[in-house]
């Protein structure tokens, strides 16, 4: 089953495309960080993905087939928006029960439990609780709806190193239960330890997505003489060179590890960072699921 | 070491029945209980001011007793019974014109905020994608202040009835005289719905809380003020008679002039003084009035079409949070 399924998603506002023919398929039971710079359209794709915003063309469907923002889909799916909205004014204890009445499921029992164990006092008024235990907070409203889809956009852009490493903490535990997860972040390192699944995103296309393992077992960094790059480049799919004086590093995708090296060249497995940050660099290129999708680009030239 | 049972399977709940109404309506309860507070003591405190000038306006009536209101012959007591009762008169008015504006203020107050808050703080984004889904949010969340805000204005503008009933009563003003008719019988609830379902459709549109209450009651103010002049006067043909002295106790005059011998409208004021003075032979004035009893009849349908109008508004805020892309 696929958590969330879109096809030729598009959206505009006014005359600039947010989001333009979309196309991806996330799969259940993983961590999937939705990456990509500000204003890539990660939160318009996240806000089509709850129903908030409707799309100009295509379509989203989530958790097996229903359409997004249905309150079928609604009910089995948890969302944190940018900034954790709550009510400023009402108590911790009134947003519990508020949250309770809003939905079919809300475990009473292990929203309060969390919540003293993260020392959030129930009397106090949201608005009066720190960033980090504001968002806590709210993730603790959405876990205890026992939600099949947790949708959480930014979740970590306001907190601080401690607050972020305590929130991831808690989404990766709740995902052990089985929970499929889709986070967005511009920051990728705050999400490289934890996805299991990437969708990288810029100027409102997808731009690679799929499988973190998988998508760093087809790629790999090859370290030779900055003179022979070119030649290397016409016979391998090359996403992005970086040379030095004497030194290329190029980043090609590969068929697997097996593959011969050049010689000359020496080969180096690719961080996830590493990767990520090559694609941004070259908008042209994408990697996505499909042989048809896949293309070669030439490869433009940054030097240092 | 965490002890709590954060991997639960999700479970589906057992029947595919929606969140139920009672809980909407608790959660709608919770969000606006303080500006029902808040509305209820505005109330409160106008209806015991109420209570406390009506108590004297009724012993002022009681003490005209058996005064009649006659050329001559009139006892001194008399005359300072209708001095006093005349000042109550002047009160009374200044009250009742004030009053006006408290359909417009409670409603623009209670109804404009409910969504242009949630929009404006962002809170949509969390209310908008519980599991109860918007839509019946959105209808609790609305339809239970309109429900009290209509039921409390019902109830007050019985109490401004008997409050002003010694004036209406004395003959001296008609509660269907224009400035009374929205405050009386059913209308001043019909207007404050009004003003709740305009103030609510503002607010999804405007999505900012202050500017929504100040369209609000600009929009309804200028209703009420079409409403007086160009559509009340029609809901039923007025009735015309030659002369000024028109049947029955209050009627509620709506136009009258002169014509001359050849049927032509006169419009020279100097003309009409003079005939006023000494009538002449072919002119004749004529007057269009509404008889009071069609008091009921009138109220009935202007409450009327501000029920479906209200009810439509609502409507049309309900399908723009449907549809509304964030």
């Amino acid at each position: 089953m696929n958590v969330i399924e879109t096809s030729g998603l598009s959206k505009r506002y006014r005359s600039t495309w947010a989001l333009h023919d979309f196309s991806v398929a996330v799969p259940a039971g993983q961590v999937t960080a939705l990456v990509g710079p500000n204003g890539a359209g990660k939160t318009t794709l996240l806000n089509l993905t709850v129903g908030l915003t409707a799309p100009t063309a295509g379509t989203v469907t989530v958790l097996g087939g229903k359409p997004a923002g249905s309150p079928d889909a609604l009910d089995g799916i948890a969302f944190v928006a940018q900034d954790a909205p709550l009510y400023k004014n009402l108590p911790v204890a009134d947003m519990l029960q508020l949250t309770s009445n809003l939905n079919r499921r809300f475990d009473r029992g292990y929203a309060r439990e969390r919540l003293s164990e993260l020392g959030i006092p129930l009397n106090r008024k949201a608005g009066k609780l720190s960033g980090g235990q504001q968002a806590q907070l709210a993730l603790t409203l959405a876990l205890a709806r026992r939600p099949r889809l947790l949708v959480l956009d930014e979740p970590l852009a306001n907190l601080d190193p401690l607050a972020r490493h305590d929130f991831m903490a808690a989404v990766l535990l709740a995902a052990g239960g089985g929970m499929s997860v889709m986070l967005s972040s511009h920051v990728l390192a705050e999400l490289e330890r934890v996805a299991d699944y990437l969708i990288l995103i810029s100027g409102g296309r997808a731009q690679m997505a799929g499988e973190v393992d998988g998508m760093l077992a087809r790629h790999r960094v090859l370290t030779g003489p900055a003179a022979e790059a070119d030649l290397i480049a016409q016979l391998l799919p090359v996403v992005h060179a970086r040379r030095a004086e004497a030194q290329a590093h190029l980043l090609v995708r590969t068929s697997g590890a097996g593959e011969p090296v050049p010689p000359g060249w020496e080969a180096h497995p690719v961080g996830l960072e590493e990767l990520v940050l090559a694609y941004l660099r070259e908008p042209g290129a994408a990697a996505l699921p499909g042989p048809a999708r896949v293309r070669k680009s030439e490869p433009t030239e940054v030097s240092r | 070491m965490t002890t709590l049972n954060t991997s639960a399977p999700w479970h589906p709940a057992t029947s595919t029945r929606p969140v139920q109404w009672r809980r909407l309506g608790a959660v709608s309860w919770r969000q606006y209980r303080l500006s029902a507070a808040g509305a209820a003591v505005f109330l409160g405190v106008l209806a015991t001011y109420l209570l406390i000038v009506g108590l004297r306006i009724r012993s002022g009536y009681a003490s005209l007793g058996s005064c009649h209101l006659m050329a001559s012959g009139v006892p001194r007591t008399c005359q300072i019974a209708l001095m006093l009762f005349g000042g109550y008169h002047v009160w009374g008015e200044t009250t009742a014109a004030l009053l006006l504006a408290v359909p417009m203020l409670i409603g623009a107050f209670a109804g404009a905020p409910i969504l242009a808050r949630e929009l404006e703080t962002g809170t949509f984004r969390f209310a908008w994608t519980q599991g109860a889904g918007r839509t019946r949010l959105a209808l609790a969340r609305l339809a239970l202040p309109a429900v009290t805000v209509t039921a409390a204005t019902a109830a007050f503008s019985q109490l401004f009835g008997w409050f002003y009933y010694p004036f209406f009563a004395f003959p001296a003003d008609s509660a269907f005289a224009p400035q009374y008719f929205e405050l009386t019988g059913i209308a001043f609830a019909a207007w404050t719905l009004a003003a709740f379902a305009i103030g609510a459709l503002a607010g999804v549109l405007i999505r900012k809380v202050v500017p929504a209450i100040a369209a609000a009651m600009a929009a309804w103010a200028g209703l009420l003020l079409v409403t007086i002049l160009y559509l009340r006067p029609h809901y039923q043909a007025p009735l015309t008679i030659r002369g000024q002295n028109v049947p029955g106790a209050s009627p509620w005059l709506i136009h009258q002039w002169w014509t001359g011998p050849n049927g032509q409208t006169i419009t020279s004021e100097a003309k009409i003084t003079q005939l006023l003075s000494h009538p002449e032979r072919g002119y004749a004035q004529w007057t269009t009035y509404q008889p009071e009893t069609r008091y009921w009849h009138f109220q009935f349908i202007e409450s009327g079409w501000l029920l479906v109008f209200s009810l439509l508004l609502l409507a049309a805020t309900i399908w723009l949070v449907r549809r509304r892309a964030a």
